[in-house]
């Protein structure tokens, strides 16, 4: 027979937020965050007696103001009198412009550099270390200024394209490749029904031409597979592409507005300013060093016994690479990955530096300045950098899951 | 935590700013050296000279003031700013006066909270193009790229004056002068704008400064002046009174040469006495020694003088006196009466 005794009932007291290690922890982190909590409410608190006392209150009214200045690069309608907030939004998109853009190509470069500098080829692969170690140690706002100066030094300018003999001409006859911007031609519809119905027409071909593609690389698998031939596809595909393109070009009247030199400057045609093209520029080839480290990482992470085994059954290396080692190189690449991406928004504000209107320019350079609220304007700045990021973060990691190693 | 890094940086700020809002006569005396804004590098107005010295127009104010209140043209301590950081830099404490070339403006005389302490240039809008370029007046700039330095009251005159002539034209908004001298001399932009005094000094540092011409509109009002923050009403009657003093000087033919004679003893003009502090108690109401307009007036000699030897005529910037002549000369300027 035994006899149980229950453990004497344990009631809490409040020594034991100290003495009991169970409760200790806690206890520490609540005072920690009471702490952290009451120090910013003082110093923000702070910040706002003393902003009154100056006689300078917070307020946004003057986002509803009249700029009055003008923007050199204007993806939607703006004058100099749009208010603060459109000349903020024209900085915005120039900011997402530059930033897409540099993330497209830096990651074109990277991954080329970081495949190639595990080239067998000795010449190859040094050149390719040179140019990691060369473009990744030195700031990128010194490549911006680099790229900007030998830029506007070296291409001709608008003025040396005049004249009987002129020291410049048109490439091909149609671009003008000029020390403020490139000049190229813009296609356009004579029969078009305006610019956003057009553009939906486009894609609705273009995606009717990639379903139709797909269902013929179906059946070219279904017949390989059941009879071991895959028929030729290459030219049928092709035809599917490109031939109700052609016809709706066709039926639209597609013609393209050549740059022509007019006055000061080449009118007509699409321009690419300088200072975007020396920005996207600097970014994607300074980032595309970083990615290309990135790239080389993940090659070397996957076992030497995956590229054998490739080889064994037959492929090719420039298959063994695309379908075998690169597929399961991304688990390694696309972390790093992400943050290089946010690296290229955040270094985007560096754009003043070669008079590129975004976001850090307009909003907070000269709204900053006729305007003189720089705190509002800072704020505005740091929410928007901290979203684009997130947004950025939030979108990349959906793919990296898409991608991750699953295991069933 | 970086929010609260950030609240913590701009609450220093502003306590900085409180704290210097009073007595900045007294922390100047204190520091024995007086912070003074100026532009990053203007000839003529404000830049080191070879020796790395400081030598300009507006590097002359501040001398002036130095020497008035601290007995020594050299106890100045430059700060260079560019067009977007001078105000911040003012307000924060970090300089005690500004005297960059800085516009006259109702919003940042109120809203931005800074004391205009008079007019030490009066100056417009010009523009410069090459003279290869053939234009002969700013109405003929359709379509042009234009570079402005952004941060200043030319590029919202500039949007202004295209707006009324009904012309387009193209900003290249560029953060320094030298830049955008690079850029125009690169042909990157047609045109360059700033303030005419700006240009000419710009212009005269140019290898063949005949190769570009100033066209004739001048298309606003700019005039430049040293400037205080809001506050401190005594330390802005100080920076005013040194600047009427060199201006006064003139009009009543007060030089370097006949300073030190007309100081040792009164003479026969009262106002000219009151001014030297050889009759009456000006200096003391100032808080500062009797003597202290000999001085300012030691330095550089009066307004014509500094004028003269900084962005005058004789000087490459060769800047005639235009607006910029004694009223009685017909020009603008005109102090009030030292009484």
């Amino acid at each position: 027979m035994t006899t149980m005794t229950d453990p004497p009932k344990e009631s809490f007291q409040l020594s034991m937020l100290l003495n009991d290690t169970r409760y200790r922890s806690l206890t520490f982190q609540a005072i920690a965050a009471i702490l952290l909590a009451l120090s910013i409410w003082y110093l923000g608190n702070n910040l706002i007696q003393n902003l009154r006392a100056a006689g300078l209150n917070i307020s946004y009214e003057f986002l509803g103001n009249p700029s009055g200045y003008d923007i050199n690069q204007t993806l939607v309608e703006y004058d100099s009198q749009s208010t603060h907030a459109r000349a903020a939004l024209v900085g915005i998109l120039n900011t997402l412009l530059v930033a897409f853009l540099a993330c497209v190509t830096a990651t074109v470069f990277g991954v080329i550099a970081g495949v190639l500098r595990l080239s067998k080829n000795w010449l190859v692969a040094k050149l390719m270390a040179v140019y990691v170690e060369i473009f990744r140690n030195i700031p990128v706002l010194i490549w911006i200024v680099i790229i900007f100066t030998i830029m506007i030094a070296v291409l001709p300018g608008p003025r040396e394209f005049r004249g009987a003999d002129p020291d410049a001409s048109m490439f091909l006859g149609v671009a003008a490749f000029t020390n403020r911007g490139v000049y190229i031609p813009q296609p356009y519809f004579i029969r078009g029904f305006g610019g956003v119905a057009d553009l939906l027409l486009v894609i609705a071909f273009l995606a009717g031409s990639f379903f139709a593609v797909r269902a013929v690389n179906a059946r070219a698998t279904r017949i390989q597979e059941a009879t071991g031939e895959r028929p030729q596809t290459l030219w049928t595909n092709l035809a599917i592409w490109f031939g109700p393109l052609i016809v709706l070009f066709l039926a639209l009247g597609l013609t393209f507005d050549v740059p022509a030199l007019k006055g000061f400057n080449f009118a007509g045609g699409i321009k690419i300013g300088g200072p975007l093209i020396a920005l996207w520029f600097a970014l994607s080839i300074y980032t595309g060093a970083f990615i290309a480290e990135n790239v080389r990482a993940g090659i070397q992470a996957v076992s030497k016994g995956q590229t054998e085994a490739a080889s064994a059954l037959g492929l090719r290396p420039g298959r063994v690479m695309n379908l075998v080692v690169l597929p399961q190189a991304l688990r390694v690449i696309i972390p790093p990955l992400i943050s290089q991406y946010l690296n290229i928004t955040k270094n985007s504000s560096l754009a003043i530096a070669v008079g590129y209107a975004d976001i850090t320019a307009t909003l907070g350079g000269i709204t900053l300045n006729q305007t003189g609220r720089a705190i509002e304007c800072i704020l505005l700045l740091m929410l928007f950098y901290l979203t684009a990021s997130l947004l950025i973060s939030a979108f990349m990691n959906v793919y990296n899951a898409s991608i991750k190693l699953k295991e069933r | 935590m970086k929010k609260s890094v950030f609240f913590g940086a701009a609450t220093v700020a502003a306590l900085a700013a409180g704290a210097a809002a009073a007595g900045t006569l007294d922390d100047v005396k204190a520091r024995g050296k007086l912070n003074c804004g100026v532009t990053t590098g203007l000839v003529g107005f404000a830049a080191p000279d070879a020796n790395g010295e400081w030598k300009g127009f507006d590097v002359a104010v501040c001398r002036a003031v130095a020497a008035a209140v601290l007995d020594d043209p050299n106890a100045v301590e430059f700060v260079p700013t560019t067009g977007k950081t001078r105000f911040t830099a003012l307000a924060s404490g970090e300089i005690d006066m500004l005297a960059r070339n800085t516009t006259w403006t109702f919003s940042r005389d109120v809203d931005l909270k800074f004391e205009f302490t008079g007019i030490n240039y009066y100056d417009g809008q010009g523009f410069m193009v090459p003279k290869d370029l053939g234009v002969s007046s700013a109405k003929e700039l359709d379509g042009a790229t234009v570079c402005i330095q952004t941060g200043t009251t030319t590029e919202l005159n500039l949007a202004d004056f295209f707006r009324a002539n009904n012309i387009s034209y193209e900003p290249v908004p560029i953060e320094t002068n030298a830049e955008a001298q690079q850029q125009y001399l690169a042909g990157a932009c047609d045109v360059y704008t700033t303030d005419a005094s700006g240009l000419a000094a710009t212009r005269a540092t140019f290898e063949d400064p005949s190769a570009h011409v100033v066209l004739p509109e001048i298309v606003s009002k700019e005039p430049l002046g040293p400037l205080v923050r809001h506050g401190d009403n005594e330390w802005g009657d100080l920076v005013r009174w040194t600047l009427n003093a060199l201006i006064t000087a003139e009009e009543l033919g007060v030089t370097s040469a006949n300073l030190a004679e007309m100081a040792a003893s009164a003479g026969g003009n009262p106002e000219i006495n009151r001014l030297l502090g050889t009759e009456g108690n000006l200096g003391e109401m100032l808080g500062l020694p009797a003597d202290w307009a000999v001085k300012a007036l030691a330095v550089g000699g009066n307004y014509g003088e500094i004028f003269e030897a900084n962005i005058g005529e004789a000087t490459p910037i060769g800047l005639a006196r235009g607006l910029n002549a004694q009223w009685t000369d017909g020009g603008l300027l005109y102090s009030p009466p030292f009484r």
